[in-house]
């Protein structure tokens, strides 16, 4: 087969529908006003299932931000932000999102404006800070809703305070939209989201499979749909289908990699400007990232989640997430994650934006290696701002690291 | 049988010669703007120097920042590898290297088969680094060879706190500034840039016995300084900044005798 042949029989065919479904998305959010519809701005792991039911379109800031990395905007948003005054060491998505909405710049000329703003602070502080000023700046209210760091374990009072939330959060949204709240719908939305987790993490454990049928890269793109259109019919019926060509793909023997060899697993967001050439790097070593800590964060608390209780438990489901929770199970979820997905090395990036993700990664280093053996490869970068990326440097930490892992292999 | 390393550095490109895992010889060269050319160079030069006809090297493995422009070599290979081949060659009893450069500095740790188990590289900033040396040794006007026994003298050295090479420019020319002695100056430079490479040494858990390698191993004073932040003296040899090129042979060698 030819070169070409061969990598036509490797593209992954659901990516176009994604696509189309990603830009009628950003279409009817960008069309809203005109549609009598409102807009919520809503950080990532933020409960977004109320606002679904309330026919609110939800747009994620988040997502906006590793659009704008991906199209390798960001080094200009963010330094359109440092000219406002905002310093460089904040967070590459905060800075290009916040200037974002002062010159309508990136992919899509800017996110529709919004008329609420939703910040849950499970996924990190920043969140915080930068809700506030897009409030200000937009004129809208603000609900903050606040998951307590959950080290250990969840207690009774994390558990009422958090729960008595759900509540505010409810009469906050009938007070924006003017409109009763609808619990029927709402438990519509909370199985639709529960289905739609369980499918997401269908297709992210089609990678145990050896070789595996897709990698991380393309994880952190198929990703999208379960954040932005969680709890919603068309998320379902899209990673069904994803599933289903991940299953044809292994009973064809299409792997994402040719002639996969190692296997590794990644930690902290993707470094959404270099994913093309971090690919190839790691294709031509004959590796393929089959797993990763980030993508899974959207479907790592469905244990805690009751579909028949959804209201109740999604407090607990949101406040349990990986970036929530205490490093040493933090460091627990990878290595079992290094066994369930068969693994022969950890590549962590540590991200200059994200501080939660980030610190006690060290940590985590330290007992993956103690515990699995597995040889590990911290790299810096930053997931939006290519100005903290060196890639020279970069390519020679992967290519001193693969020499490891290939040992590590050849020896038993 | 007759193999060659070369290691194309940010400041020297180094070439050696071994021929039946005893070595021939080596020889550094500076860099410069062609890294093509100074892979050619180094070679031509050290095949002169010991009189081997190209055409008796088996194979030649390339390293370092520009291994990817040495066009005559038959494999490109990191200097992580390399440097814990030559040191392992060099040394069987070493277990890790601290390897200081011109543009990073690095931590290796080997196991006794001489095969890499872990290391770990400076991040993006030249704190630790040969580079931030070369930097301070300008503002002092003072030559790079002697800085290190000129630090070696001081009886009260200086406290150096930024860690950016640019800051800690400005910081040291502020102590010029206040006649501040120069050795004193310099010993706290070293002792700045040690700190930076000992969090990398202590990243890989390295135990003694341990040897320093690259350009900066010549420096004494940073030697006895990063000594002082590890707690264990380290070893090196005459030929600590030709260690890649050494390693880069070796392996060539291996991979001569594969084929």
């Amino acid at each position: 087969m030819s070169e070409e042949a061969s990598k036509e029989k490797r593209k992954i065919k659901s990516a176009k529908k994604m696509r189309d479904l990603m830009t009628t998305y950003y279409l009817d959010a960008l069309s809203a006003s005109q549609n009598n519809k409102k807009v919520a701005w809503i950080t990532s792991g933020g409960p977004v299932e109320p606002l679904v039911a309330m026919d609110i379109i939800p747009v994620y800031p988040e997502n906006h931000g590793a659009m704008i990395g991906s199209a390798k905007m960001g080094e200009d948003l963010c330094a359109k932000a440092e000219d406002m005054g905002y310093s460089a060491d904040l967070c590459s998505y905060a800075r290009s999102d916040i200037s974002c909405a002062v010159v309508k710049g990136g992919p899509i000329g800017g996110l529709p404006k919004p008329d609420m703003l939703i910040c849950c602070n499970n996924i990190c502080g920043t969140v915080l800070k930068w809700y506030e000023i897009q409030a200000r700046y937009f004129n809208v209210p603000l609900f903050i809703f606040d998951t307590p760091m959950c080290h250990t374990g969840y207690s009774r009072p994390v558990a009422d305070y958090v729960r008595a939330q759900v509540d505010e959060y409810i009469r906050f949204l009938e007070k924006v939209t003017g409109k009763p709240f609808d619990h029927d719908r709402m438990a519509q939305v909370g199985k639709l989201s529960m289905e739609g987790q369980r499918l997401w993490q269908k297709v992210l454990n089609t990678t145990r499979h050896k070789p595996s049928p897709m990698s991380a890269f393309d994880a952190f793109f198929f990703l999208a749909l379960i954040v932005t259109l969680r709890g919603t019919q068309v998320a379902v019926d899209f990673y069904k289908e994803l599933i289903q060509e991940m299953e044809d793909r292994i009973s064809e023997g299409i792997s994402i990699v040719p002639e996969e060899k190692y296997r590794l697993l990644w930690d902290n967001l993707p470094v959404w400007y270099q994913l093309k050439w971090l690919s190839n790097t790691f294709s031509a070593h004959q590796a393929c990232l089959v797993a990763d800590t980030y993508t899974s964060a959207w479907c790592g608390a469905i244990q805690y989640i009751d579909p028949d209780r959804f209201l109740d438990s999604m407090a607990e489901g949101y406040t349990r997430i990986y970036l929530n929770i205490g490093v040493d199970q933090m460091a627990e979820q990878v290595i079992q994650m290094v066994d369930v997905y068969d693994v022969d090395g950890f590549v962590m990036h540590s991200n200059r934006s994200c501080k939660p993700y980030s610190f006690g990664q060290m940590d985590i280093m330290n007992i993956v290696r103690e515990r699995t053996g597995i040889p590990v490869l911290m790299i810096e970068a930053d997931m939006v701002d290519p100005r903290n990326f060196s890639q020279s440097q970069v390519e020679t930490r992967i290519d001193a690291f693969m020499e490891i892992v290939k040992q590590g292999r050849d020896k038993h | 049988m007759i193999c060659a390393g070369i290691d194309i550095g940010s400041i020297t490109a180094k070439a050696a010669l071994v021929r039946d895992q005893e070595l021939v010889d080596t020889l550094v060269i500076k860099t410069g703007y062609d890294h093509v050319k100074a892979g050619e160079r180094v070679f031509e030069q050290l095949l002169k120097k010991t009189g081997v006809g190209r055409e008796k090297v088996c194979a030649v493995v390339a390293t370092g920042y520009g291994r990817a422009s040495v066009g005559f070599a038959d494999k490109a290979m990191t200097e992580i590898l390399c440097h814990g081949t030559g040191a392992h060659f060099i040394d069987p009893a070493i277990r890790g290297i601290v390897d200081v450069g011109g543009q990073d500095s690095k931590a290796i740790r080997l196991d006794d088969t001489g095969q890499v188990t872990d290391f770990a590289m400076n991040d993006k900033c030249a704190a630790g680094t040969g580079r931030f040396l070369e930097v301070m040794a300008n503002a002092l006007d003072v030559e790079l060879a002697q800085m290190g026994e000129v630090g070696l003298q001081s009886q009260n050295p200086s406290k150096i706190s930024s860690i950016c090479t640019v800051f800690a420019e400005s910081e040291v020319i502020s102590m010029i500034a206040r006649q501040q002695k120069r050795e004193d100056i310099i010993a706290g430079i070293h002792d700045s840039a040690a700190a930076r490479v000992a969090i990398l040494a202590r990243k890989t858990k390295l135990a003694d016995p341990v040897m320093m390698t690259g350009g900066v191993a010549k420096n004494t004073g940073m030697r006895k300084a990063l000594e002082k932040h590890l707690g264990f003296e380290l070893t090196t040899g005459r030929l600590a900044q030709e260690n890649g090129a050494i390693g880069a042979a070796v392996l060539a060698s291996r991979l001569s005798v594969g084929s």
